[in-house]
């Protein structure tokens, strides 16, 4: 994707950027997934009970920053994340992509999105509901991840139990 | 298997051959879970907030305790209530927010409106209970019979005969004593509640929240991780330097040298070179309050502490409160929350927050390899009639026992065959609440 500057981002170009990123996800080609990340990307999940709260004074689900997401993607992709072993199967549904260009840099742009996510293992069903909020930079002819931030509409996790895999 | 009275015993605890055995149908039967809800969950303390979820008059929130919708709600008059979130004319939860601030309570179905402290103040139509013994002193909401708190913990009880809660809480205290003593100006829940589930047996909670065991096979991604990120304090293949105790009623806990840093007052360089001259100013403070010892027990030491029947306070790297309820035998609603010091900086209780999301939650690096666990376990129970018994003999032939034993197991199931007989296993057990 040639994508410089915020101007010239269509919507076209965003949903590709969400769909080629949700195969990734739904392959667990987690490595390449990770490269989409800028090497200070934050992925978040907040509790349920507080989706519009701060990582730094809210109990989250899952507040990862650079550092902590490559362990994350580097277990998911070796022997020990028990919960995910086998890995389970996912179909990621990405709908109502929005640009909102109220991003204080021109090179950074704010998406919303909506996503059903339904996991299934071990002859289970669990549905995630909810949207996404990314800031996305743009330059150097690409598009890569400053913060993904999953926001769940369940009001609980039951009876899903965990998010062991990238919401 | 009768529901009306107690049931057998399931427990095989034998002192000569060190052996201690749990009957899976514990984990399966239907007719168990009835007796539970019978004999520990009507008859307990149970766990039900803290008292700074509502720390101000009109502060309320909403939750299930021991599976009753209730209402917790400081009052104006600053009382602590635990009511029981039903309309006492036909039925319907008065409050269906999950927390909030308010004079008032009301019931939308028909308009009964009271105060929050339960009192009926309003109702449409009052004037139809003319020339009948209808009162509103006799329609109030209705509070739990025992409601006390010990250091912050609100816990609530059905049953009225119940023992005081400091009595209750027996040796529990001196470890919860460790835990809120890490500051003097009283502790916190963060805002963030992980409300989670399993497809497992209550009790499995219980022993895995308290299982040192199962730490560096089930947990190993946690301890590549803190290995690779220069967290890890010694080499745990020598063993976790610490011990399980018996703390009387049930509760137990096993406190040991932690591996990993902690919040507090114990400085790893993953927290930051920048941060280490801070802990050494916050462990100094503790050891000018508690003296060198205690100090050093309060910031180095962790502590899986559990409180029965369902309460686990782990004051590990940072402070986890969980507590859970079953729904049907295979299957539990769980409740956690961080807990923390009111006067952190900002920027400590970011590496709290942060350092809690290392190892707990649904989505941490360990819990959901322990959900996967316990699942795992249900699914095993399947064959409850083919392999009758669970071995929880681990360590039974110690006089030191480890905290990658299970005594603090064994500690909680006699107090449960206790209950849930009405007999003790053996004359040397202590005593359990009175029922």
């Amino acid at each position: 994707m040639a994508l410089t500057t915020v101007d010239s981002v269509n919507r076209y170009d965003i949903e590709s950027f969400l769909y080629d990123e949700a195969a990734l996800l739904d392959e667990w080609r987690l490595d390449e997934w990770l490269k989409l990340f800028t090497s200070d990307g934050a992925y978040y999940v907040p509790s349920t009970d507080d989706p519009g709260g701060d990582h730094r004074t809210s109990l989250f689900l899952i507040a990862d920053d650079y550092e902590r997401l490559a362990h994350r993607v580097e277990q998911l992709m070796g022997r020990f994340v028990h919960a995910e072993t086998p890995h389970s199967r996912t179909r990621r549904s990405i709908t109502n992509v929005r640009i909102r260009k109220a991003s204080k840099t021109p090179e950074e742009l704010h998406i919303t999105a909506n996503f059903i996510v339904n996991r299934i293992r071990l002859e289970s069903v669990d549905t995630y509901v909810g949207r996404y909020e990314y800031r996305l930079q743009l330059g150097e002819g690409r598009v890569l991840i400053k913060e993904r931030r999953a926001i769940l509409d369940l009001d609980t996790l039951r009876p899903h139990g965990k998010v062991s895999f990238i919401l | 298997m009768s529901t009306n009275g107690h049931l057998p015993s399931m427990i095989i605890d034998d002192q000569e051959k060190k052996l201690f055995k749990v009957n899976r149908q514990a984990f399966v039967s239907n007719d168990v879970l009835d007796s539970e809800k019978q004999y520990l969950f009507n008859n307990c303390w149970i766990y039900a907030g803290h008292v700074s979820e509502v720390a101000d008059s009109g502060d309320y929130r909403t939750r299930r305790v021991a599976g009753r919708p209730v209402i917790i709600s400081r009052g104006d008059d600053d009382k602590i209530r635990v009511m029981m979130n039903t309309c006492p004319h036909r039925g319907a939860t008065v409050r269906r927010e999950p927390s909030g601030n308010s004079k008032i309570h009301q019931c939308y179905y028909h308009g009964w409106t009271f105060n929050n402290e339960g009192t009926l103040i309003g109702l449409p139509g009052e004037n139809a209970y003319e020339n009948t013994e209808w009162t509103r002193e006799d329609n109030c909401l209705t509070e739990a019979p025992k409601v006390e708190s010990y250091r912050g913990l609100i816990f609530a009880s059905f049953n009225s005969n119940i023992q005081p809660l400091e009595d209750y809480l027996a040796g529990a205290k001196e470890y919860l004593d460790l835990v809120m003593d890490q500051t003097e100006v009283g502790m916190e829940v963060v805002g963030g509640t992980q409300e989670y589930s399993m497809k497992a047996n209550w009790k499995l909670l219980i022993e895995n929240s308290i299982d040192g065991y199962h730490a560096p096979t089930t947990h190993k991604r946690y301890f590549d991780f803190i290995v690779g990120t220069n967290q890890l304090f010694y080499d745990m293949s020598q063993g976790i330097p610490g011990s399980p105790h018996a703390l009387g009623n049930g509760h137990a806990v096993i406190e040991y040298d932690s591996p990993w840093g902690r919040p507090i007052a114990r400085w790893t360089p993953y927290f930051g070179e920048e941060r280490k001259e801070e802990f050494e100013v916050k462990k100094n403070k503790l050891v000018e309050r508690f003296g060198e010892e205690r100090a050093e027990r309060i910031s180095r030491y962790s502590r899986n502490l559990f409180i029965f029947p369902n309460l686990i306070v782990n004051d590990i790297m940072a402070i986890t409160i969980r507590t859970f309820f079953p729904v049907t035998p295979d299957y539990m609603e769980i409740r956690a929350w961080a807990l923390a010091p009111k006067d952190e900086s900002p920027d400590d209780r970011a590496l709290r927050l942060d350092n809690y999301l290392t190892f707990l939650g649904p989505g941490g690096y360990a819990t959901p390899d322990d959900v996967e666990a316990l699942e795992a376990c249900q699914r095993g129970f399947a064959t409850f009639r083919e392999l009758q018994w669970s071995d929880i003999s681990r360590g039974m032939g110690r006089d030191d026992p480890k905290p990658d034993d299970e005594l603090q197991m064994r500690t909680f199931w006699r107090q449960w065959n206790e209950l849930m007989t009405g007999r003790q296993l053996t004359p040397s057990m202590p005593q359990g609440v009175g029922i």
